[in-house]
């Protein structure tokens, strides 16, 4: 089918607008974050030079690696304790029959009819009970499992032949086996999706960390940032320049699995 | 031998649930009956229950003005919110799936906010918005508080709200575009349509099942929709963006009233339902 020569002008024309629309925050956050005090009342766009003068500001305003610290250390075990809860509910319900089977799957699916925000308050109160606010274990808890990762990979294991987990079961091979030496490795696209979902999804959280935590030891980098910016009122280049540490990772992560994110994500989705 | 073998085969498969379904009954469904619970309770400071008072938190957030005005911003900010990031998202699936160079480095930025954090956003765009040195009004030669003036400042939020959530509607959208069977257009293109009659008579109603997956996606997301106000108006100018869930953080955190936090959790738990409930009817209704 030939477009018409017009319609491809038309066509580049409006890529390269709506690219420069949806990007220019994210230039004007780095070039703030390097300009000095007259470029900002100057209203430039483009800083003159290069300076790394204002991270030096962010990280003695706010500690900023302790921030990361946490935030790597709270996204990454929420992460992985998804995919362990995830992967062994997720093979149950794809490759074991059991009785009940039908109704646990709705009370699982359930979970997400719930949203996380109306639940808030009684969470916080549980973790408040428990005497365990600004600690590691209460930022992690709630999240350590959700339907959506074990949807998803109950969707990649259905997609596995059942000749591979009978031959393996006529061969002696127990079902936790299996699971680990050959149903993980066997996922791994779509798991390498669900991984760098489930990490950008956490490193993002803003509402529980700001209620569990208040001493700034427990602080994520999210809620770092928005310390930072009221530390701030009058400054905005020290916190453009938090706001590019925090950026940083998410947009590099982002940037790498992009591919594997994207066809993981919309496999599971309706097909249309 | 044999028994103990298949006692533990019978009993195996619920091992494996145990973990996820130990965590969904503490953080999940424990919490939402307890939400219930409280807000028919007036509370102590420390969130227990002081004494029950039947329906009266619900009758007093329905009658004081603060929740309503809540519930009618969230309505605004919603159908502004999803009709834009899934309009925008629909423009940018469409231009980038025609045959252009480039095409990896437009989907890589149009799909880039998505990895974007509230947080990160907010503070960009409020210096972006600032009244005397944001880089907006210096473009319009204007001086408007965006996000201090009343009128501007729920629409302010919503511009950033909207670009955070371009990402994802872009990515499914432009995953359904690439599934329509591409004899579709070949027959249309013989018929002579243009540019706009092709993707209104082929690619949307091609698309649909993806478009109604969206729109409860992402309206049940706009609903709950939080840090951004945080971040940026903490509700005001005059209550102007004091959507529901900054509301029930303010009732919970700031005034300690649990029990009236959680009436307006329950509210929210029950619009988002009625709107599932709702979606699912029309997509019945609708054939594709």
């Amino acid at each position: 089918m030939k477009e018409k020569p017009y319609v491809k002008v038309a066509m580049y024309a409006l890529n390269i607008i709506f690219a420069i629309i949806i990007i220019v925050p994210v230039v004007y956050c780095f070039n703030v974050s390097m300009m000095d005090l007259k470029e900002i009342y100057g209203g430039k766009f483009w800083p003159s030079h290069l300076t790394l003068e204002n991270y030096t500001r962010a990280f003695q305003l706010a500690p900023f690696f302790t921030f990361i610290k946490n935030s790597l250390i709270v996204s990454g075990v929420i992460t992985f304790a998804q995919v362990v809860t995830g992967a062994l509910a997720a093979y149950a319900f794809a490759m074991m029959e059991f009785k009940g089977k039908k109704v646990l799957f709705y009370i699982m699916l359930a979970t997400m009819m719930i949203p996380s925000q109306a639940i808030i308050i009684a969470n916080y109160l549980t973790i408040a009970d428990w005497g365990i606010r600004n600690t590691y274990a209460a930022l992690i808890l709630p999240n350590a499992a959700a339907a959506f990762a074990v949807f998803n990979m109950r969707q990649a294991f259905l997609t596995l032949p059942k000749e591979i987990h009978e031959a393996a079961e006529i061969d002696g091979c127990t079902n936790f086996k299996f699971l680990y030496t050959i149903g993980v490795p066997l996922i791994k696209p779509s798991l390498g999706a669900l991984i760098i979902y489930v990490f950008l999804q956490s490193w993002n959280y803003y509402l529980w960390p700001l209620l569990v935590t208040d001493s700034v030891n427990m602080r994520t980098v999210q809620i770092g940032l928005g310390m930072l910016q009221g530390a701030e009122a009058t400054d905005f280049r020290p916190v453009m320049a938090g706001a590019m540490v925090i950026l940083i990772p998410s947009i590099l992560v982002f940037i790498i699995g992009q591919k594997q994110m994207i066809s993981g994500l919309t496999a599971g989705a309706v097909k249309g | 031998m044999k028994s103990k073998k298949s006692f533990f085969r019978t009993v195996e498969p619920y091992l494996y649930l145990v973990p996820v379904m130990i965590l969904f009954i503490l953080f999940v469904f424990w919490p939402f009956v307890k939400t219930i619970q409280l807000s028919f309770a007036r509370t102590t400071p420390l969130g227990q229950v002081a004494q029950y008072v039947g329906l009266d938190n619900y009758t007093n957030i329905f009658t004081d003005g603060t929740f309503l005005n809540s519930l009618v911003t969230t309505l605004k900010f919603s159908v502004m919110r999803v009709i834009l990031s899934i309009v925008i998202g629909f423009i940018l699936a469409i231009i980038s799936t025609e045959k252009i160079r480039a095409k990896g480095f437009f989907r890589t930025v149009y799909a880039l906010p998505m990895a974007i954090s509230a947080a990160a956003a907010s503070v960009v765009f409020m210096f972006i918005f600032h009244s005397s040195l944001g880089i907006l009004n210096k473009v319009l030669g204007t001086h408007i508080g965006w996000l201090t003036d009343k009128k501007y400042a729920l629409i302010a939020v919503t511009i950033v709200s909207v670009w955070m959530a371009i990402g994802m509607n872009f990515i499914y959208l432009t995953a359904a575009i690439q599934s329509v069977p591409s004899e579709l257009y070949e027959s249309v293109a013989l018929d002579g349509a243009n540019f706009f009659q092709k993707h209104r008579h082929v690619t949307i109603p091609s698309i649909s099942p993806t478009l109604f997956f969206l729109l409860i996606i992402n309206v049940i997301n706009s609903v709950q929709a939080y840090a951004e106000f945080k971040m940026m108006t903490q509700g005001g100018p005059a209550e102007s963006t004091n959507v529901i869930v900054y509301e029930i953080y303010q009732e919970a955190f700031i005034n300690s009233r649990f029990g009236v936090a959680c009436s307006e959790s329950v509210i929210l738990f029950v619009i988002l339902i009625i709107l599932t409930a709702l979606q699912f009817r029309l997509e019945k209704k609708v054939t594709y």
